[in-house]
């Protein structure tokens, strides 16, 4: 007998701790496998963020650095200067990304940083009960936005992809979902794209990875996936933002 | 043979760093630290070091986080407004324990205060200013030649308990000029750093850096493991200077340039038959508590002089535990004590009963 599918080996056998349906743990298995793939467990150093993930260091069998809320570039940055041959990764969501580490991820990019970001944009504060993030969608109710978020008080959900695709440093830029087996496939593809680059010494890499958050959003896993489809798909458009490698 | 020269406080800080082996700084420009920024800018691309200019000091000391969590000897530097912004990465260094050597010139405050010299971040550097329940050791040099052993110091302490290390210094001492005599070697702690996270090489477990511990027990036993480590420092790293002390009719304390003022009160003092001692604390974490214990008794008063509102007074009446009576002096905004104010004092002290 021979086995078709297993646990990737840069996955600790643990469980995870995650809701029933959230992505988050389709996207860690993702990262692994790639990890797998290229060969780089023993050389990779990833770097957890602050949010439901804060504790995934227990999950990737890499080398882990947890960092405050949002400072993960930064860490990140501190390494990978320090390991030049290394494989440094930032996993964050869009509060701890696209809030309160807006200068880090911003800067990082700008500076050409050799790390890859895998951006879990699930858009709302999963961790701290619901809150408004920076993604969340004009008219979705969170915990903070009680009525629907409304421009004239709360602003507009922030696309990260368009935004730093801007910058030179930046090299891939790339938004994905994890809505069907398809997509889940483009993910991945576009997850290896961003540490192949990171191993060539391209620059900074960042791919965003439309999720869930069934818990929060008050829905059930299925209904969860069609609200990410109807609802963020159309505000945040699958696709490559930027490819150095295809200019 | 080694070397003498004359050079600037602030670079004499990147130098002797980089003589302990640094090879990485991470920093965000402020007055009145800038030059070591300058310095460290030029060195490390000469030597293929590492200088990265982060774009603030919240991403400087985060930056600082990660490189320190590779094992590598690492190094930041700022003043007050700057280390104000690191206080948040300093909390997550002391709970992660790394090592690491942060560099504080003092400038007047609170706010944005002004550039002249001051030694008004005692609180939030002694005292904490982060979060949480951790002690930074902290090295107050009073001269340009201490500033240079220290900052060597400062990184084999640092290493050695895996905690982040504070050179203290005001702006006087950055911008001094003054002679330093380098040695041909420097005594380096080697130690060995089998935590660091530099990748497995898929021969052992991974390494994790963390600061959080969600569990009540399991975090209380980190914070005591964290407290056996500071009563260990406490017992094994204090650094006074003690000056005078015996049969003293007055004993100062100041730490710092401020004590290099209190020496020649004393030379004045003794022309007017005042015997007046010093006691300088080199750390002012760990507080050198036994000599204030020793000499308790001994004066008419005590009297602190510090360039701030009036901070490590603080720690000298605890020490001193109602013992004796403790006066205080002390100058703001940038303001020096003057040698005439502080003999004024002395003498009020020593016409006492
Ligand atoms: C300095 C600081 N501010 C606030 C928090 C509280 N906090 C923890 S997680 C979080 C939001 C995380 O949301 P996101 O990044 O979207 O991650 P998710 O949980 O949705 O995956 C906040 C505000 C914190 N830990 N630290
Ligand atoms: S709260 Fe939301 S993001 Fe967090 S684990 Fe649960 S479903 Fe996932
Ligand atoms: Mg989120």
């Amino acid at each position: 007998m021979s086995i078709v599918f297993d646990r990737p080996h840069a996955l600790v056998d643990k469980p995870l701790h995650y809701c029933p349906g959230c992505t988050h743990g389709i996207i860690h298995r993702l990262v692994a496998e790639v990890i797998d793939e290229l060969g780089i467990e023993g050389k990779t150093v990833g770097v957890s963020p602050v949010g439901c993930t804060y504790n995934n260091y227990e999950y990737f069998n890499c080398d882990m650095v947890q960092a405050a809320h949002g400072r993960a570039p930064a860490v990140a940055t501190g390494i990978r200067r320090s390991l030049p041959d290394n494989v440094v990764f930032t996993y964050q969501g869009d509060g701890d990304l696209a809030a309160i580490g807006t200068a880090e991820i911003v800067h990082a990019a700008t500076r050409g940083e050799r790390i890859t970001t895998i951006f879990v944009n699930n858009a709302i504060y999963g961790m701290t009960s619901g809150q408004m993030a920076p993604t969340t969608l004009v008219g979705q109710v969170s915990t903070t936005t009680p009525f629907g978020r409304k421009p004239e008080l709360h602003g507009y959900p922030v696309k990260v992809c368009e935004l730093l695709s801007t910058l030179e440093g930046a090299v891939y830029i790339e938004r994905v979902a994890v809505n069907n087996v398809q997509n889940i496939k483009k993910a991945k593809a576009a997850i290896k794209k961003a540490f192949e680059l990171q191993l060539a010494g391209k620059g900074f890499t960042l791919v965003e990875v439309l999720s869930t958050c069934p818990t929060n959003w008050g829905m059930n896993p299925v209904k969860s996936i069609k609200w990410l489809e109807e609802n963020m798909m159309p505000h945040y458009k699958l696709g490559v933002y930027k490819d150095i490698s295809a200019e | 043979m080694s070397e003498k020269l004359l050079m600037k406080g602030n670079e004499v800080i990147a130098e002797a760093a980089l003589r302990a082996g640094c090879r990485h700084y991470f920093g965000y420009p402020i007055t009145p630290q800038t030059e070591v920024a300058h310095y460290m800018a030029k060195k490390m691309e000469q030597i293929g070091g590492v200088f990265v200019q982060a774009e603030s000091e919240v991403a400087a000391i985060n930056m600082v986080y990660g490189a320190a969590s590779t094992g590598k000897r690492v190094m930041t530097s700022s003043s007050s407004p700057g280390i104000s912004l690191k206080q948040e990465g300093i909390s997550y260094s002391a709970c992660a324990e790394l090592p690491m050597v942060i560099v504080d010139v003092v400038r007047c405050g609170p706010g944005l205060g002004g550039i002249l010299p001051a030694q008004c971040d005692y609180f939030q550097i002694v005292k904490g200013g982060g979060h949480g329940d951790y002690n930074l050791v902290v090295f107050a040099p009073s001269s340009i030649q201490e500033l240079y052993e220290l900052v060597v110091h400062a990184f084999n302490v640092a290493d050695q308990y895996r905690n982040p290390v504070v050179i203290l210094g005001d702006g006087y001492l950055g911008q001094m000029m003054e002679a330093v005599e380098f040695k041909d070697e420097e005594v380096i702690n080697k130690v060995e750093k089998p935590w660091a996270t530099v990748g497995t090489n898929m021969e052992r477990e991974h390494n994790v850096i963390t600061s959080i511990y969600i569990e009540a027990d399991v975090l209380e036993a980190h914070n005591n493991k964290l407290q056996a480590k500071y009563r260990a420092i406490e017992a094994n790293e204090t650094m006074v200077e003690e000056f005078n002390c015996e049969g003293a009719d007055v004993i100062v304390t100041a730490y710092g340039t401020v004590a290099r003022i209190v020496k020649n009160v004393i030379k004045d003092a003794a022309k007017e038959g005042i015997k007046v001692g010093l006691i300088r604390p080199i750390t002012l974490w760990p507080f050198p508590k036994a000599s204030f214990e020793k000499y308790a008794e001994t004066p008419k008063g005590f009297l602190c002089v510090e360039m701030s509102a009036g901070q490590m007074v603080e720690d000298v009446r605890l020490a001193i535990n109602g013992k004796n009576s403790v006066d205080f002096h002390g100058r703001t905004g940038g303001n020096v004590p003057s040698q005439k104010d502080i003999m004024a004092i002395v003498r009020e002290i020593a016409a006492r009963k």
